[in-house]
């Protein structure tokens, strides 16, 4: 076995998440690859079991590219946009931790502002239906 | 936290297969040979994700198996340098914390990664957080169980194949393979603790 590229793609949790679900959803077809695949059924029930508990349960490839499309303009990385997807920060605190430097490169409304972009498309775990732009979570 | 891993690999498919399509052969064996597991230098692979090529397949002489190259991508949990994620501590010592992702437990934060001001109570066996404001402190506990927020400061892979017998013992690779059971550790320092409760003494 080689390993052409170990660091092909970075994946959203949202992403690993639907690819799971397939994965369940295929399997109770077939009862019998339960049993000759214990590893991979255990693997992706403890991963489903963790991932269900984040914000990527309501989401999906619409609401992340909306989401991606609002915050173009705040010039930030490939990783500070994963995880505000993957975390939903909701607070200035939890903002500063996720984006270096986030005092030089964004004023205190820009961060203000961002906190809102997260509320608005990127729905809450807890009461998904609360999403203001009129893109229902799943 | 995932990403996905570019891997060749020549997939051994054994006559019992023959019956499915090559891709569904193809794809079982990967799971069953990578799923749940750790990759050296790569991480913990948690399923597939697509099959890029698919070569020829080869008989070879005295194996009823047929042999094809694949490439193909896997999902695997490989989280980088910085990044921030978040899980429930598993256990508490003098050296640290343990913290579980439930599917992966071999996180730990040690005790130069806490935050400034905390120390270890040895009778309640948890780590304590002296946090100050300007006229009191408070006593902030992580217990067994909470839910805390992490960075990622330093991963550590080690190889953990079964060394050939002909080696000594005191040879320091097999030493050191022997040492470290755990294939793949992420060291973390504590970021964030979501305080549901905490308690002033």
């Amino acid at each position: 076995m080689e390993v052409l590229n170990c660091k092909g793609a970075v994946l959203s949790n949202c992403e690993v998440y639907a690819l799971l679900q397939d994965l369940c959803r295929q399997e109770k077809g077939r009862k019998s690859m339960m049993k000759t695949q214990a590893d991979l059924a255990n693997i992706a029930f403890e991963t489903m079991k963790y991932l269900e508990k984040t914000a990527c349960r309501n989401q999906n490839a619409e609401v992340i590219q909306g989401f991606l499309q609002a915050v173009k303009e705040f010039k930030l990385t490939k990783a500070e946009k994963l995880q505000l997807i993957n975390l939903r920060p909701t607070t200035p605190v939890e903002m500063q931790l996720i984006i270096e430097d986030s005092e030089e490169r964004l004023s205190e409304e820009q961060v203000e502002e961002l906190i809102g972009l997260v509320e608005l498309h990127l729905p809450d775990i807890d009461n998904p239906q609360t999403l203001v732009n009129g893109t229902p979570g799943k | 936290m995932f990403q996905l891993a570019e891997i060749r690999h020549m997939v051994r498919i054994p006559p019992w297969l023959f019956g499915q399509t090559l891709n569904d052969a193809v794809v079982e064996e990967l799971n069953r040979k990578l799923a749940n597991k750790v990759v050296l230098n790569v991480g913990l692979c948690i399923a597939l994700f697509d099959v890029t090529s698919l070569g020829d397949s080869y008989i070879f002489p005295g194996d009823g198996a047929s042999h094809t190259r694949v490439t193909f991508r896997y999902v695997v949990f490989r989280p980088f340098m910085e990044e921030i994620l978040e899980g429930t501590i598993k256990s508490a010592d003098a050296d640290g914390l343990q913290v579980s992702l439930g599917f992966y437990e071999d996180v730990y934060i040690r005790r130069d990664a806490m935050m400034t001001n905390s120390h270890f109570d040895e009778t309640d066996g948890t780590w304590v957080w002296d946090y100050q404001t300007d006229d009191e402190t408070h006593h902030l506990f992580m217990d067994i169980g909470e839910k805390v927020r992490f960075k990622v400061i330093a991963e550590q892979f080690t190889d953990t194949t079964p060394s050939a017998p002909g080696m000594t013992e005191g040879d320091g690779a097999v030493a050191d393979r022997k040492e470290g059971k755990i294939p793949y550790i992420v060291f973390v320092s504590i970021v964030f603790m979501i305080v549901k409760k905490y308690m002033k003494r």
